[in-house]
């Protein structure tokens, strides 16, 4: 194998590689950076890193050479480089969420899910751009200048996990970490052309995830294939003590929906802090394995308006056939309430966001900018120059929402319809539907700047955002271009029933094969 | 509904965030429209919804009693802004307005 | 009191959990240790960080509101409330709002001039952290935040307004102290801050059911404190009304060094706290059996034990109230009585000697040296004449340098008294030989000359003859 190659294997085969002593966790640590360099990953051209440390890099990957040679199990993931969005506390690169009042912030302690990416013998080696305080779609928002989709440089990648979706793109990782609020790591994973997952909420760990909507936000994970994202979900689900939000279900091993069988029997939960992986999975198998027979995909209606792009219509009729081909019925259903989930979610997630922001106040950590003329000014001086237009405008909102005579008529009600929209998956799921497929995107990325104004913003999470709102898993899979530019289809599955979800999406995947990027 | 000049400079003032006037008359457009889009929820029949506490089941987990704290010290020094003998500065209150301004 | 008008008061209190560690992570709770050396991701509110809750925290409120005679919610919802300061890392308190965990209770304060009992309802108990510390004059200019405390668990006890006087708000007060202390859910020390309180207070016509506009006051240090700024509140919401004014909602703080109240420069309706369910908790889910189980095993509260030790020891009113002050106090009384079966005797040693051994040691009650068993051990050698009454302070003093039990410093000493016919004979012989001109005087018929007599033999004894005896034997000597 040649460093070339290396960036288009899978995080299973590089593991593999590594655990047979085939490739070295230096060769990777070289063939990332490599990469980077040949991509233009840095500031001054696609800005798709903020933040990295080869010579630190080098050094953890030469510890981890060290510990392969008398260790038993150095984890599923050995090896493997990861990037990490710019919102979840590493360890020796700053956290600063892609703003200037965090500028230089580098966490004391780090999240559970890159605890247990290491634990699993992950190399963590860069920090990705992002929306600032992951509030966007596009990741120009970002305050440190805005990311370039590695597939087309003049279009966006998407937001509010862009960087980590480019990084991945661009082959400079098989893995990354991003996070959802809205939509966060499956539209940016449309955009450029990666699988994109976001767990159930409560999945995955929120401990270490700056948190911009608590009831809304997970941490998601990108990968250049189906195998790669199933992979790294693997790693980081399961409870954590550290989060009260975190759920105590089973984490299976999803890499086995590989197989096209049904969820295999419950697992004994691994109890311990940190999961250090399970028995390693062997690839893939080829295509003509994978089977949907007996699964029923439901189409629903609010998602294929007739306003839709023609040629993303196409395709996804394209990605449905394919399903019927493997033996799934499509079927038409409704999610009636849909249409209600931007207003809902542009109330709540401000809301909530506009108290988890109050702590970036100048007094224990990051920027304090102090006009010298007492407390208050100084609160409003930092907040004011440390925070963007957007996040200023949503905090706004969601004070507004929030505050005395509002709070009923907004903030109440919108919590209402939320469960009325989560009812409309519950009646689906339990009406016999499998699994939901749609759009991901209304649209393909579209250049930088062409969309200024925030509500028409709002509208890319569209099809995105009622996932979040109800808590269920949801991914995006590659499923064509539109004059070159990528198409995303979406899957969504009841709670925590990710490993149907992968089923639906291994075998999309293998069906399209090349044509999902063509 | 729309939002007022007046609404916009005391939901600055609550979230202290610094608008000057330029700035409070361009977020009067700005957050009315984005507003005007969420009228539609009025017109949703949510009577018979029981209002949800997020998506999870199940009370909130409790921990025992016991913990060792990582010792911070060395590392607040160096990530704040303004320490002293241990203390986190800030400026004093500009109009000398007593402690018991905190609402605890 | 004017008189003209009728005060009405509610009272919130806080006060602080004596658990270990804080509420929502693993910090040290302790008082006392240099500033923010208790301190964590979580209750720094370091971006990413999450709150977790304390198991003993939710044990210590419920005891607290049962104790109170509250109903537990089995379901009870955390909620922020909004505001910033910079002794409030996140920008918000984790506190609870609409779901509170216990409603409805109340406590006996007294009683009326007629014997009614006076009761005291209370609107709410719920859960909460603490804020940090804001320490305003240590360096000029600035203002030094130690964020220690940020965390620790409160419960707020809301009282209904029944208050009617400032001696009622401190009966109130010391009731609501003690019940918390006999349920050893805080050490309730307004010294040291584990107990806060905050008043509302409104005056209307005597007779008219409505209430009247109601101001707050804060910054009241002590039980006294609070009845002197009630008072000065009273008089100028009175005052303002008989002339023809309006009392304004707002706060006050109290000024102690002044004793007056003066208006807090906050700008009024900044505080809109915007509260909204807490995402990063889960509601509050308490098993009905749990509660139940707490309930049953609740101490024995101060009103129960007053009544008991009355009954079962004959004591007054005024003794109980003393020996119940303290539930420790309490229970070092009761060890004492019951292993000595007199309820008057133990009353005053441990009234009497106990406490001032205590006041000249600095100890608790619970530490102190000399055990329940003990002390009951000396009591009962006094009563069955081993050791003098007059002897029995120099034993106890013995026993409180030494700690060794009654019996055997009374023997080490010599202090065992001497009830021996034979020399307590000997004793009186030589003491009538000693004092003739008494002796012959006493003989003769001068019976009022016993004591003296009876003096000098104690005094030759050392305090050991058992004066009981020498009575006997010195009158029929004499008769």
């Amino acid at each position: 194998m040649t460093i070339e190659n290396y960036t288009q294997l899978s995080a299973a085969a590089i593991a593999s590689g590594v655990r047979a002593g085939e490739l070295t966790p230096h060769d990777l640590i070289s063939s990332s950076f490599k990469r980077g360099a040949e991509i233009g990953a840095g500031p001054e051209e696609l800005n798709i890193i903020l933040y990295s440390d080869e010579k630190a890099s080098r050094a953890e990957a030469e510890e981890t050479a060290t510990h392969l040679k008398s260790a038993e199990d150095v984890g599923i993931l050995a090896g493997v480089p990861i990037a990490i969005k710019d919102n979840i506390a590493s360890f020796g690169l700053p956290t600063t969420c892609g703003s200037k009042i965090l500028r230089g912030y580098v966490s004391p302690f780090e999240a559970t899910a890159i605890t247990r990416l290491r634990a699993n013998g992950a190399l963590v080696i860069a920090k990705t751009n992002m929306d600032e305080f992951a509030m966007g779609s596009s990741t120009e928002n970002s305050a440190y200048g805005p990311t370039r989709n590695p597939v087309d440089v003049r279009c966006v990648p998407g937001g509010s996990s862009g960087g980590s979706a480019a990084a991945v793109a661009a082959g400079i990782t098989p893995i990354a970490l991003g996070s959802e609020t809205g939509g966060s790591v499956r539209q940016p994973a449309a955009f450029c052309g990666v699988v994109g997952v976001k767990p159930t909420y409560g999945r995955v760990s929120r401990y270490g995830l700056v948190a911009f909507a608590s009831s809304l936000d997970q941490i998601g994970v990108l990968g250049r294939t189906v195998d790669d994202a199933a992979l790294g979900l693997e790693c980081i689900a399961g409870f954590d003590p550290l989060d009260s939000t975190s759920s105590d279900a089973d984490v299976p091993i999803y890499r086995l929906a590989a197989l096209g069988k049904p969820a295999p029997e419950a697992r004994n939960p691994d109890t311990e802090a940190i999961r250090i992986g399970r028995s390693p999975v062997p690839l893939p198998p080829p295509p003509s394995q994978n089977t949907l027979e007996g699964v029923v995909i439901g189409k629903p209606r609010e998602y294929f308006p007739d306003s839709l792009d023609g040629s993303v219509r196409d395709l996804c009729e394209r990605a449905l056939d394919r399903m019927r081909w493997m033996g799934a019925t499509v079927r038409d259903i409704s999610l009636p309430r849909s249409p209600l989930a931007i207003p809902v979610y542009y109330i709540l997630a401000p809301a909530e966001a506009s108290s988890n922001l109050a702590r970036f106040d100048g007094v224990r950590y990051g920027l304090r900018v102090d006009p010298g003329k007492g407390l208050r000014p100084m609160y409003e001086a930092t907040r004011s120059e440390g925070f963007g237009p957007e996040v200023t405008r949503r905090i706004l909102l969601g004070t507004y929402v929030l505050s005395a005579g509002y709070y009923d008529a907004y903030y109440k009600k919108a919590q209402a319809v939320r469960t009325l929209i989560a009812d409309d998956f519950r009646a689906v799921f339990t009406g016999g539907v499998d699994a939901i497929f749609t759009p991901t995107t209304p649209t393909t990325a579209f250049p930088i700047g062409a969309i200024s104004d925030p509500y028409e913003m709002y509208l890319n999470d569209i099809f995105t955002v009622t996932a979040n709102l109800a808590g269920v898993p949801a991914m995006s899979v590659p499923i064509g271009r539109v004059r070159r530019l990528p198409v995303g289809g979406q899957i969504i599955t009841a709670h925590f029933d990710e490993y149907k979800m992968f089923r639906v999406a291994y075998a999309l995947e293998a069906a399209l094969g090349a044509e999902a990027h063509q | 509904m729309s939002v007022t000049r007046d609404d916009v400079l005391h939901i600055a003032e609550l979230a202290r965030l610094g608008v000057d006037a330029h700035r409070a008359d361009e977020l009067v457009k700005e957050l009315s429209a984005i507003l005007s889009h969420m009228e539609v929820l009025s017109q949703v029949d949510t009577a018979s919804v029981a209002t949800t506490a997020g998506v999870g089941a199940g009370g909130t987990p409790l921990r025992p009693d016991v913990g060792v704290a990582p010792l911070m010290r060395e590392t607040l020094a160096s990530m704040a802004p303004a320490m002293r003998d241990g203390f986190f500065l800030v400026p004093r209150l500009a109009t000398h307005e007593d402690s018991s301004e905190s609402g605890a | 009191m004017s008189g003209k008008y009728e005060m009405v008061v509610g009272l919130e209190v806080h006060v602080q959990l004596k658990t270990r560690t804080k509420a929502f992570c693993g910090c040290s709770a302790d008082f006392g240790a240099p500033p923010n050396m208790n301190t964590c991701p979580v209750c720094l509110a370091l971006p990413g960080a999450l709150p977790v809750l304390n198991e003993h925290a939710v044990e210590l409120a419920v005891r607290a509101a049962l104790g109170l005679g509250c109903k537990v919610n089995p379901i009870s919802v955390f909620a922020r409330k909004n505001y910033f300061y910079p002794d409030l890392p996140k920008g918000y308190q984790i506190s609870q709002f609409d779901q509170p965990l216990a409603t409805g209770g109340s406590v006996m304060i007294g009683k009326t001039e007629k014997g009614t009992d006076i009761q005291i309802g209370i609107t709410r108990l719920h859960m909460e952290e603490d804020a940090g510390k804001s320490i305003h004059d240590r360096y000029p200019g600035e203002i030094a935040i130690d964020l220690n405390r940020s965390g620790v668990p409160l419960i707020e006890i809301v009282s209904e307004p029944d208050i009617r006087t400032p001696a009622g708000a401190g009966a109130y007060l010391r009731t609501l102290k003690q019940i918390l202390q006999y349920l050893d859910v805080s050490d309730v020390s307004m010294e040291e801050g584990s107990l806060r309180v905050d008043a509302n207070i409104s005056v209307r016509p005597p007779g008219q059911v409505k209430l009247g506009t109601k101001t707050e006051v804060k910054n009241m240090n002590s039980f006294s404190a609070v009845e002197k700024a009630l008072a000065a509140e009273y008089t100028r919401q009175c005052a303002l009304l008989d002339s023809g004014g309006r009392v304004e909602q707002q706060t006050l703080l109290w000024d102690g060094a002044r004793d007056t109240v003066r208006p807090s420069r906050t700008k009024e309706g900044s505080h809109d706290y915007r509260y909204f369910e807490e995402p990063d908790l889960r509601p509050l889910m308490l098993d009905a059996k749990w509660i139940e189980h707490l309930g049953s095993e609740l101490p024995e509260l101060p009103d129960e034990r007053k009544k008991r030790l009355t009954e079962e020891y004959g004591l007054s009113t005024v003794e109980v109230e003393q020996l119940t002050a303290h539930s420790d106090l309490a229970e070092y009384f009761e060890g004492v009585a019951r292993a000595s079966a007199d309820g008057k005797a133990s009353y005053n040693w441990v009234m009497g000697e106990v406490q001032a051994a205590l006041r000249a040691s600095g100890e608790e009650i619970s530490r102190f040296r000399v055990r329940p068993a003990d002390l009951a051990q000396m009591l009962n050698l006094v009563r069955d004449g081993t050791v003098s009454h007059t002897a029995a302070k120099t034993v106890f003093a013995k026993m409180v340098e030494t700690g060794k039990p009654a019996a055997q410093v009374a023997a080490d000493e010599g202090l065992l008294q001497v009830g021996d016919e034979g020399a307590i004979a000997t004793w009186i012989e030589e003491v009538l030989q000693e004092h003739p001109e008494e002796a012959t005087r006493y003989l003769g018929g001068e019976k009022k000359l016993q004591g003296v007599l009876v003096g000098f033999v104690m005094k030759k004894s050392k305090g050991r003859a058992d004066p009981k005896r020498v009575n006997q034997l010195l009158s029929t000597r004499g008769g």
